[in-house]
């Protein structure tokens, strides 16, 4: 029962959130100032979940070292995803780069 | 994302804005399902049974909530504050759906409602991107159910295949394939960064979210992305003011 109130709530709550807007359709007019600031929600949502992701990977402190491999794969990724323009070569290139160093993070070699 | 860009727009029938709405959300896709893997694995440890994730990826549909769910189920906290803290961090699906509302709001609610219900990250940075091309055709509502259903079948998937096979393998969760996530928004990102007023969006983005990380019930998402979109919107208005 416990279960079927939590993804019954999450789901109520994801749902109502996604179609408020859409529902209200036509009823709402969004002032000028607010249409350019909507301009900038895929780029800021995407870089503050990425950002603490790779740079505090599990937690709560900064991993500024090269044995963090996910900040080693972002900065692989970042190089690729700007010079290609490619967003599969990019997920392809910087997954390779993240797996394979922290391969070698377990050999101990470094 | 990047095909679409550069593609010639001339896609005004219907098949073909499935198609290309599909195609433009293969990468996506890719970079989802480590992600979905992960989840599936992971959801027995919480105490979640397999049909409970099951159920959790068919109703609720939001990748990184259900990780949080997850995470919280293991440390025994209670239903009422994961609904809370899943309505903090999905927060940020208002801000996609009035960005969304001005393409959205000719359309019969028989559309909106499943469009809505669909709506995650992935498919919005596509969809928005499609709906920005200035082509004038009257079926990219086509191409974002294509995008949302492409993303929809991939998570149920994957959660499966995760719960199916994820749990022979039982270390699968310390391979850290949750960077395929984080280098998939990357990609998605860099396109963004054309002008000034978005490079200090999503550094002052970037540097809040890692400020604001210890907050509770992840506020800090929605505390760094009102300070990347504030930041952009006042640089771009005093450089307005300047030229």
């Amino acid at each position: 029962m416990r279960m079927f109130y939590l993804i019954g709530g999450m789901a109520l709550v994801t749902f109502l959130i996604r179609y408020t807007m859409f529902a209200l359709g036509e009823r709402v007019k969004f002032p000028d100032l607010l249409i350019r600031a909507l301009h900038y929600v895929p780029p800021a949502v995407l870089t503050a979940i990425t950002v603490p992701a790779v740079l505090m990977p599990g937690g709560d402190k900064l991993k500024l070292s090269y044995t963090n491999p996910y900040l080693l794969g972002a900065v692989v990724a970042c190089g690729v995803g700007w010079f290609s323009r490619s967003l599969l070569l990019t997920i392809a290139v910087g997954m390779v780069a993240f797996l394979g160093w922290q391969w070698i993070l377990t050999l101990e070699l470094i | 994302m990047n095909e679409a860009m550069t593609r010639q727009p001339h896609l005004l029938s219907i098949p073909s804005e499935l198609l290309a709405g599909f195609r433009d959300t293969i990468p996506l896709i890719v970079g989802a399902i480590p992600f979905g893997l992960i989840f599936g694995t992971l959801s027995g440890g919480s105490g979640l049974s397999p049909a409970g994730a099951m159920a959790m990826s068919a109703f609720v549909f939001a990748g990184s909530a259900q990780f949080i769910a997850i995470g919280l189920l293991a440390t025994g906290t209670g239903w009422p504050l994961i609904v809370l803290t899943t309505l903090v961090v999905n927060l940020r699906h208002l801000l996609y759906a009035a960005s969304l509302l001005p393409h959205v709001k000719h359309l019969s609610q028989f559309w909106r409602v499943p469009l809505a219900f669909w709506l995650t990250d992935e498919t919005f940075v596509v969809v928005i991107n499609r709906y920005n091309q200035p082509d004038p055709a009257n079926y990219k509502h086509w191409y974002y159910l294509a995008s949302a259903v492409a993303m929809y079948i991939s998570w149920q998937f994957c959660t499966w295949l995760g719960l199916t096979f994820g749990r022979l393998m039982p270390d699968v969760a310390t391979w850290g394939l949750d960077f395929a996530m984080s280098v998939t928004f990357i990609g998605m990102i860099i396109p963004y960064l054309k002008s000034r007023p978005m490079w200090v969006a999503v550094l002052l983005a970037g540097v809040t979210a890692l400020l604001a990380q210890p907050l509770p019930h992840k506020l800090g998402l929605m505390v760094a992305t009102l300070a990347g979109i504030s930041g952009g919107l006042i640089f771009e208005l005093v450089q307005r003011k300047e030229n």
